[in-house]
């Protein structure tokens, strides 16, 4: 028996790719994001409203990852923005060479914010580093305030929180406490930027927008 | 499944070194931070069936978790945090930041010598 020593990050061929995007980012002076959430929580819904809203001010691009269909690639599209679409076939997250293929299929000159909307899973896309410049969670009011603390490595490497869906808190019908999730979120990550919106009805939405803008400004 | 990807990475790179070695590899071990949240049953099950018909099959993993830590901003100390309940050991306060996590290490490989 011989013991051989390793010592090496298990993701770090994802990682070296992940780094590539980082170069490619970096030349190009581009700001990138990477959405992620549980299925359903509005992330497309999301970002049809900001790119429709931010319109005259700022060009957004979309990477859109999903197991199957090109359902949300079409959604983008509409918009008129410019959109690849990734199916994973079967996997739960975007990884780096992906996103590399689609980084140089967009007119990445043409844009000034590129959006990755990962797979719909609050867990594993996490790990898989895109190259992105930050994270966003999306976590909508019906999900429960609880999910922070059970779901804890996404919310505490994202940049920003976006509590969407917060329409349906009207009404009583949900029990969502955005207290909670905030504090539970500050918790693990003390600088996290935490938006509460509807992008149903476009309510808190300015103030995600004045982020994205400061961000890119700030690159 | 979270774990099939992990687990296809792992095998990659000890499937390397077996190479490189010249020898089959009987056990590896890896050390998890909290924040991947790796489940034992689900990585042991994805590796057992990607490593099936290759150099890899039978492989034993060795996982060793390794908590979350943190340091306390007014006593200074560093504590693992318990996720449900964050605060610092000593002063019970919240006023604590978070350490990087310890990711996803493979450690060593244990290789057949006859
Ligand atoms: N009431 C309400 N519904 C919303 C809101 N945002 C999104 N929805 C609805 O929630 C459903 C899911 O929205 P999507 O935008 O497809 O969610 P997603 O996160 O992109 O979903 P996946 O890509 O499948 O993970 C749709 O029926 C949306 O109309 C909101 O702010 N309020
Ligand atoms: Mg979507
Ligand atoms: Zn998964
Ligand atoms: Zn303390």
């Amino acid at each position: 028996m011989k013991k051989v020593d390793i010592a090496k990050k298990i993701l770090s061929e994802n990682d070296k790719h992940a780094f590539e995007n980082v170069m490619f980012l970096g030349q190009h002076k581009k700001l990138c994001l990477n959405m992620i959430s549980s299925p359903g929580s509005g992330k497309t819904t999301i970002l049809t409203r900001t790119i429709t809203d931010l319109k005259s001010k700022i060009r957004v691009g979309v990477i859109e990852g999903d197991i199957q269909t090109d359902i949300d690639a079409e959604r983008i599209s509409r918009t008129k923005a410019p959109v690849i679409q990734i199916n994973t076939n079967g996997a739960c997250h975007l990884s780096a060479v992906q996103v590399s293929a689609a980084l140089k299929k967009l007119p990445v000159q043409d844009l000034d914010l590129i959006i990755i909307e990962n797979v719909g899973n609050l867990v594993c896309p996490s790990d898989f580093d895109l190259g992105e410049h930050g994270k966003i969670v999306v976590l909508s009011a019906a999900e429960g305030d609880d999910k922070p603390i059970k779901y804890p490595g996404i919310f505490a490497k994202a940049k920003a929180l976006l509590i969407n869906k917060i329409d349906l808190l009207e009404g009583g019908l949900l029990d969502f406490d955005i207290e909670r999730a905030t504090t539970d979120a500050r918790r693990l990550n003390k600088d996290i930027k935490i938006f509460s919106v509807s992008a149903r009805n476009g309510e808190g939405m300015n103030a995600w927008y004045d982020w994205l803008a400061e961000s890119i400004k700030a690159l | 499944m979270h774990e099939a990807g992990i687990a296809q990475s792992l095998l990659a790179i000890i499937s390397e070194e077996a190479a490189r070695q010249n020898a089959r590899p009987i056990s590896a071990k890896i050390s998890c931070g909290t924040l991947s949240g790796v489940n034992d049953e689900a990585l042991r099950f994805a590796a057992e069936a990607i490593a099936k018909d290759t150099p890899c099959e039978g492989i034993k993993l060795e996982i060793e978790h390794k908590p979350l830590q943190a340091q306390c901003r007014d006593c200074n100390i560093t504590f693992d945090v318990e996720l449900s309940q964050p605060r610092c050991s000593a002063c019970g306060g919240e006023n604590f930041k978070l350490l990087p996590d310890a990711g996803l290490i493979l450690e060593e490989v244990e290789f057949q010598t006859d």
